[in-house]
């Protein structure tokens, strides 16, 4: 394979080049290389400004020893296995919207909507929602007789206030994705089982579920992803007003943005950033391994 | 393959240079030029204001337009270090005296010594404790724009309510605590006080009337944990243990400030900041008013104010010192005081400021400079100062002795002063 060859059989390289280069540069400004000097900053001291030194592996030996570190991600951690509850939810209610027929459109827009919300508008209607004295939660639930909490002051409760929002903001995208999952599985399918007796509660646990489980394993991917980079609810709903519950309550998207810009840390920001880059790739990686088991691709 | 990604590239590098071909000169110095500096900022409230001054600024030197920018305040300071950093930061914008030091140590500030002295600048019309603060290694890399000092404010007609009197200059401590419990009314959600975790118009001015230093003379070390920090804490967490103040879990979820603007707190230890927005809310209108705080064993507010400093990569390094010179005068300041602004820092110029707003006796803020003291700055304050909340909470919610929780903060940020 001589290039000669090459060339005289594939007379639209450059044109193929020219194609693809407003992709590849983007990627390489915009991903590959942030990445890159992400990487070598988590091995720097890098003040604020003025020239950064090279430390090693300091920036990781202290960020094992720092209990805020170990706490974020923690927080993190229980955040996304809560939110991981809206895929099971997504599954029922894109099944049950299939079946709605004409209101369809309707259903498929009012989950939509949290989507095309700013998720800084999100996180100030909750905060007013959340609010321990004022706030619509608590006055609906003294309709009941039940004493409210504080939910995003009191650090018992802010993780699973923010999931809670975090689950409906993702509802939106998670049941477009499982939409179009139930679109291609044939109706021929769910007519041979009715013809064979199967009720609709079967048919959803033995057809609609593995069918749809290439889509739901996409899902599932996406949201644990996502929640582990969960970061704008906590700056929206804690940060911008003085709360004390921040200190307990954070995430590790939020701890590197604190190290990296708010204490001037970068390097040690970076070192953060590495290790969240390298715990989404084995969850990731994790997930792919365990989806042979329960994947089912027809 | 080789020769796909050899093409790759050379469309790839091509592309770069282009792109960071054009911009980039810097500006010749041609007095005529068209030059357009922009000036950060982070208040709503004062963007009027800054307008202003920059309209009157272009009057002077036509040549020279100045786009004011306002930020919000949680993103300011990220968005200022990333252009800093990058290239990219505003020409002209406020500083404050504990992120201060970072960026004149980083070189991100251009230093103002020579453009004090050719414009005849005297330093002795600004406060000395706010002065001092823009003071990095003997250079002038700020210029005081305004300055703020605490005070009570209180409600009048919640003290009317309770029959309380007002507080006064002969308030000591004890007052503060027992009209704090008479103006509690629970079942109407009426508090005699706000009592957060707050550091500038809080527990830093009762640790200083106790007679403690907050930090060591010479920077290395925190005194939170001696006993006059401890008494000073101790003002707070007594005020939440007699349930006079709301809950610390309340004042996170609905900020001090808005409490007392929806009348749920009958006082507020703040700053002269305050002043333009209370005086503009019309609910308010005849109920408010300011007096100094109280005296523990001795008479103390810190002190602290912004500063205007410009930008060291700036493409327009003359204009820029022009423009921040006028920021640091009488003009800019007269503009502030007139507009009931802000308390400017230039001597002598703050009695438009008193007159706008005739009916706070806004004069407690000016006599306080006599016995205020510089906030206390030392290493990556912004590092230690966020650590505050979650060491000193327990003692707030009784969950912990104060001793213990001032312990255990004093520990926490001399950690971070020995990094430096």
């Amino acid at each position: 394979m001589t290039s000669s060859v090459k060339s005289a059989n594939r007379p639209g390289v450059g044109w193929a080049l020219l194609f693809v280069a407003p992709a590849t540069l983007g990627l390489v400004a915009l991903y590959l290389w942030p990445f890159l000097s992400t990487l070598l900053k988590s091995f720097q001291d890098v003040p604020a400004f003025g020239p950064a030194t090279y430390v090693g592996l300091d920036n990781y030996t202290e960020l094992a020893r720092d209990g805020a570190v170990w706490q974020a991600f923690g927080n993190s951690a229980l955040y996304t296995a809560i939110v991981l509850l809206g895929v099971p939810l997504a599954v029922v209610l894109a099944a049950l919207i299939e079946q709605a027929g004409r209101g369809r459109t309707v259903y498929r827009v009012l989950f939509f909507l949290p989507v095309v919300t700013l998720p800084v508008a999100i996180g100030m209607v909750w905060r007013f929602i959340y609010n321990g004295d004022f706030g619509l939660l608590n006055y609906v639930l003294s309709w009941f007789g039940i004493d409210g909490h504080y939910w995003v002051a009191d650090p018992r409760f802010t993780i699973y206030a923010f999931a809670a929002v975090g689950i409906w903001m993702g509802l939106g995208i998670n049941l477009i994705i499982l939409g179009a999952g139930l679109q291609a599985i044939p109706k021929a399918v769910y007519e041979a089982s009715a013809l064979d007796g199967a009720g609709r509660m079967r048919q959803f646990f033995h057809i609609t579920v593995p069918l749809l489980s290439p889509s739901i394993f996409f899902v599932t991917i996406l949201t644990v992803i996502a929640a582990l980079q969960m970061f704008d609810l906590i700056f929206i709903m804690l940060r911008s007003v003085n709360n004390t519950a921040l200190a307990d309550s954070k995430t590790i998207v939020y701890l590197f943005y604190e190290k990296a810009f708010v204490q001037f840390q970068q390097g040690y920001g970076a070192a953060v950033a590495i290790v969240l880059l390298i715990v989404i790739m084995i969850a990731t990686a994790l997930q792919f391994r365990l989806q042979r088991s329960w994947v089912f691709y027809g | 393959m080789r020769h796909t990604w050899t093409a790759a590239l050379a469309v790839a590098a091509t592309l770069l240079t282009a792109c960071s071909g054009g911009g980039e000169t810097p500006g010749a110095a041609n007095p005529a030029e068209k030059v357009t500096l922009t000036y950060a900022n982070w208040s709503e409230d004062q963007a009027p204001a800054m307008e202003q001054i920059a309209a009157e600024f272009q009057k002077e030197n036509p040549n020279i337009t100045v786009k004011v920018q306002t930020l919000p305040w949680p993103e300011y300071w990220s968005t200022l270090q990333v252009g800093a950093a990058g290239g990219t930061a505003p020409d002209a914008f406020w500083m404050l005296a504990d992120h201060f030091r970072e960026y004149a140590k980083g070189g991100a500030l251009i230093d103002l010594s020579d453009t004090v002295k050719t414009a005849g600048i005297d330093m002795t019309a600004y406060p000395k404790a706010v002065s001092d603060s823009y003071t990095y290694e003997g250079r002038i890399f700020a210029l005081p724009k305004d300055f703020d000092t605490n005070g009570i404010w209180y409600n009048k007609a919640l003290f009317d309510a309770a029959g309380v009197s007002y507080p006064d200059d002969t308030w000591g401590w004890q007052q503060v605590q027992d009209a704090a419990k008479k103006l509690t009314d629970k079942a109407k959600g009426v508090w005699g006080i706000a009592a957060p975790i707050d550091a500038q118009g809080g527990y830093y001015n009762t640790i200083l009337q106790a007679g403690g230093s907050i930090i060591k003379p010479d920077g290395t070390a925190s005194d939170f944990a001696g006993p006059e920090a401890v008494a000073g804490l101790k003002f707070w967490t007594d005020l939440q243990e007699a349930g006079s103040s709301p809950t610390l879990k309340q004042l996170s979820d609905t900020e001090a400030v808005s409490m007392f603007e929806s009348q749920k707190v009958a006082m507020y230890f703040s700053g002269a900041y305050w002043a333009l927005r209370f005086h503009n809310n019309a609910d308010l209108k005849g109920k408010v008013d300011v007096a100094p705080l109280p005296q523990g064993v001795k008479r103390a507010t810190v002190t602290s104010g912004i500063g205007n400093a410009g930008y060291a990569g700036s493409k327009h390094p003359e204009e820029l010192k022009k423009f921040l010179a006028f920021l640091g005068g009488t003009k800019a300041a007269e503009i502030q005081a007139a507009t009931g602004t802000v308390l400017p820092a230039y001597k002598g110029t703050q009695q438009p400021w008193l007159d706008a707003m005739p009916e706070f006796k806004l004069q407690v803020f000016l006599d306080a400079v006599d016995y205020s003291v510089p906030l206390p700055v030392a290493g990556n304050t912004a590092e230690w100062q966020g650590l505050a909340a979650q060491y000193l909470a327990p003692a707030w919610e009784g969950a912990k002795p104060v001793e213990e929780a001032a312990e255990e903060y004093q520990t926490a940020v001399d950690q971070v002063l020995a990094k430096q």
